[in-house]
């Protein structure tokens, strides 16, 4: 039986209770205006104390964003009121080196979420970051002798501004859409990451991103450079409180991976249901690379995010990974787009989604096998849970081969819970909750089990909680 | 006290009437064993008796041990003590075999007020009982009856059996698509658990697995009523005669 808003909400897992319904008091915001135009570019850019080439490139977005149209396909954007966003919103004036000196309230959030504790155990270095600015960083020692660089990105472009320059909206062009632009124009703070040659990271390194303010808007840019025959795992984490009011986020991820070297990008992003997440991700990857995107989506009310490789160099590879929730008056409209211009790139692609309370997930793919792609190999399987007869799912995935040596194959399924399944599971003893819930994690058990062990964790126990609110 | 009783139970599924006036009691160490042709609603009968939500019961009622279960939940009917052995086990990927099979096992100790093993103590007995049964290959990294032969689906079955525990069991066409060797490990499997005291509805259309158990009475369903009842000797009969020609 479908139960009440309210209900599910109090079945929701602790973390995710908390993630989603506490917030901080936020005086900083004060200061701040909502739209976006020059004066507030300009504005940014001189808090960060920028070059000139930098707040040329944001002036330059600015120009392209104005002149291009929202997008006009997906779902529908029209609900998001982009001159009530606040894009700029500093928290704190400095960045901390430990955690004693994070105020009380912030370090709070961050521990609940379970940040210095990870951070501690199973990850080689942190970032945290609050509203547009990185409030916390660290690296271990062991990596920075490496060579390792793992910095704030708005530290980076004062301290690193060659290498910045060189990368920096190369993998992503304020062309590509409206909100790469917008993202070009005033994007704050996220992650640089560089991985010299030859270095090899066991550890994961992680990000984290948290919006606190009501109707904020969060642009953190996320350039990562691995370089030949090195090999990382990083991470980024997401969330943000629920107001009733529209939040915004549009950060980018760039990353290049050079010759021989491989690199892991896991997401999971808990925006709450009231932000508009529209990303724009992308890996550059040379010969003999390999990039792996692991992707978990929840939250949000609209999210639109396509995780696009693209594969210059021959025989490179990209794996995409990634499992959908979408509950009510949610849309996830996620997928994964792979560009094979070089012979014997190969591609594999495994997107899963749970749809529910009339929550709409939609696959949108796109593999596109260049002319010079010979011998490409790509492979699309995607596999859509509907829970109820309210919800909805669609796949659309767009193929283009322009290489006749290419193979690929495509397999979508869809399908509720199977009614004989869940018998099978009663009949051992199991509530009907329980054993939904134990098939709903076995459905995204190929994808989760490739995700950090924490979040595993915490997403087997969200969606028992998801199942227990509509059973019985 | 009866350990099941059936009364004049009615069966539709989707509107159609599926058993017509069953009746049938098991006392407590007894086997009772169902025959008939395919489509008779031998199996319907199994799935109802475990509280299949597709099979609506129209009249009629069932009681196990004195208490009417006749529209509880599958889950409570297990608590309770009832296993069912399914004849086409599904294969449900994703979901890893140990970890469902201790789930399953605590879930039914908490309902049944019995403190449960720990999962050291549970996972020895677990191995004890795949030897037994010669389940084998490392049963551990797999999911539950995923990627499983026919044979290995039904020593599954006898496998949740031995560690779930119940004092009745129905086993639904446990014989089918067994090879001998397979057949004879379930065969004395369900020997030990009638042997032990406890009582069962074995349903199936040979009479091959009847060498390993003694039945206390056969009865022959056709098109969802009770054709014929009677000894072990009818078994027999109908494996020379033929559904068609037994004595109605």
């Amino acid at each position: 039986m479908p139960m009440p808003p309210e209900a599910l909400n109090n079945g929701r897992s602790q973390t995710h209770e908390s993630m989603w319904n506490d917030y901080n008091a936020s005086g900083y915001m004060s200061g701040t205006r909502t739209g976006v135009d020059a004066d507030l570019v300009r504005f940014i850019s001189q808090e960060k104390n920028e070059p000139d080439w930098m707040l040329a490139t944001r002036l330059e977005a600015l120009k392209i964003y104005l002149s291009l149209p929202m997008p006009a396909w997906g779902p529908d954007l029209s609900g998001l009121q982009l001159d009530k966003i606040t894009y700029y919103a500093k928290a704190l004036d400095k960045q901390a080196e430990s955690w004693d000196d994070v105020p009380v309230d912030i370090r709070n959030t961050f521990d609940r979420l379970g940040i210095p504790k990870a951070e501690q155990e199973v990850l080689a270095g942190v970032g945290a970051q609050y509203e547009s600015t990185v409030i916390y960083h660290s690296l271990r020692e062991e990596c920075k002798a490496q060579g390792v660089i793992f910095e704030d990105f708005d530290i980076a472009v004062q301290e690193h501004g060659d290498l910045v320059k060189k990368y920096f909206m190369t993998g992503i062009s304020p062309h590509l859409h409206k909100f790469a632009a917008l993202h070009g124009a005033v994007f704050s703070g996220g992650t640089f990451l560089y991985i010299p040659r030859g270095a090899k990271v066991d550890m994961p390194l992680q990000a984290y991103f948290r919006m606190n303010a009501k109707g904020m808007g969060q642009f953190e840019h996320t350039l990562i450079i691995v370089e030949e025959d090195a090999q990382a795992h990083y991470i980024e984490g997401c969330s943000a409180p629920r107001y009733g009011a529209d939040s915004l986020h549009a950060g980018a991820v760039e990353i290049f991976v050079a010759k021989n070297s491989r690199f892991r990008y896991s997401s999971v992003e808990s925006w709450s249901k009231d932000a508009y997440n529209l990303n724009t991700k992308r890996a550059i990857v040379k010969e003999g690379g390999h990039i792996e995107w692991v992707g978990g989506n929840f939250g949000s009310n609209v999210t639109m995010l396509y995780p696009c490789s693209v594969l210059e160099g021959q025989g490179s590879k990209a794996d995409h990974l990634g499992v959908a929730f979408a509950g009510q008056g949610q849309i996830q409209d996620t997928g994964a787009k792979v560009i094979h211009l070089a012979p014997d790139t190969s591609s594999n692609i495994v997107m899963k989604s749970i749809s529910k309370e009339g929550g709409r997930s939609i696959y949108r793919g796109l593999v596109d096998i260049g002319p010079g792609a010979e011998r490409a190999a790509s492979n699309t399987q995607c596999d859509a849970l509907i829970l109820d007869e309210k919800s909805a799912s669609d796949t659309i995935p767009l193929i283009k081969v322009k290489n006749q040596s290419a193979t690929l194959a495509h397999e979508a399924t869809a399908g509720r819970l199977n009614e004989n399944d869940i018998f099978y599971l009663q009949s051992r003893g199991l509530s009907e909750a329980q054993a939904s819930a134990m098939i709903v994690n076995g459905f995204i058990e190929p994808i989760v089990k490739e995700l950090p062990m924490e979040y595993a964790v915490e997403m087997n126990r969200m969606i028992e909680l998801e199942m227990e609110g509509s059973v019985g | 006290m009866h350990t099941l009783e059936i009364k004049n139970l009615r069966v539709k599924i989707e509107g159609k009437l599926v058993l017509d006036d069953v009746s049938l009691s098991i006392n407590k160490g007894e086997v009772v064993v169902i025959m008939g042709p395919n489509g008779s609603g031998k199996s319907t009968l199994a799935s109802t008796i475990m509280g299949h939500p597709l099979y609506e019961v129209e009249s009629g009622s069932i009681f196990y041990e004195g208490r009417d279960i006749t529209h509880s939940k599958p889950e409570e009917r297990a608590s309770l003590g009832i296993f069912m052995s399914f004849q086409a086990p599904p294969e449900v990927a994703g979901v890893d075999f140990y970890p469902f099979l201790f789930e399953a096992y605590k879930s039914l100790c908490i309902a049944r007020k019995i403190e449960p093993d720990d999962v050291f103590t549970f996972k020895q007995r677990l191995d004890e009982q795949s030897a037994k049964l010669q389940a084998d290959g490392d049963w551990s990294k797999r999911y539950l009856n995923n990627g499983f032969s026919g044979g290995e689906k039904k020593k599954s079955e006898m496998l949740q059996l031995a560690l779930l525990n119940p004092d009745f069991a129905i086993f639904d066409e446990i014989d089918s698509g067994l090879d001998v060797d397979a057949l004879n490990i379930v065969g004395r499997a369900i020997k030990e658990f009638s042997d032990s005291g406890k009582s069962a509805l074995v349903v199936t259309h040979y009479q091959r697995i009847l060498k390993f158990i003694k039945a206390s009475q056969v009865i022959v369903l056709v098109n969802g009523k009770i054709a014929v009842e009677g000894g072990p000797e009818l078994a027999n009969q109908l494996e020379d005669q033929g559904f068609n020609n037994i004595n109605r």
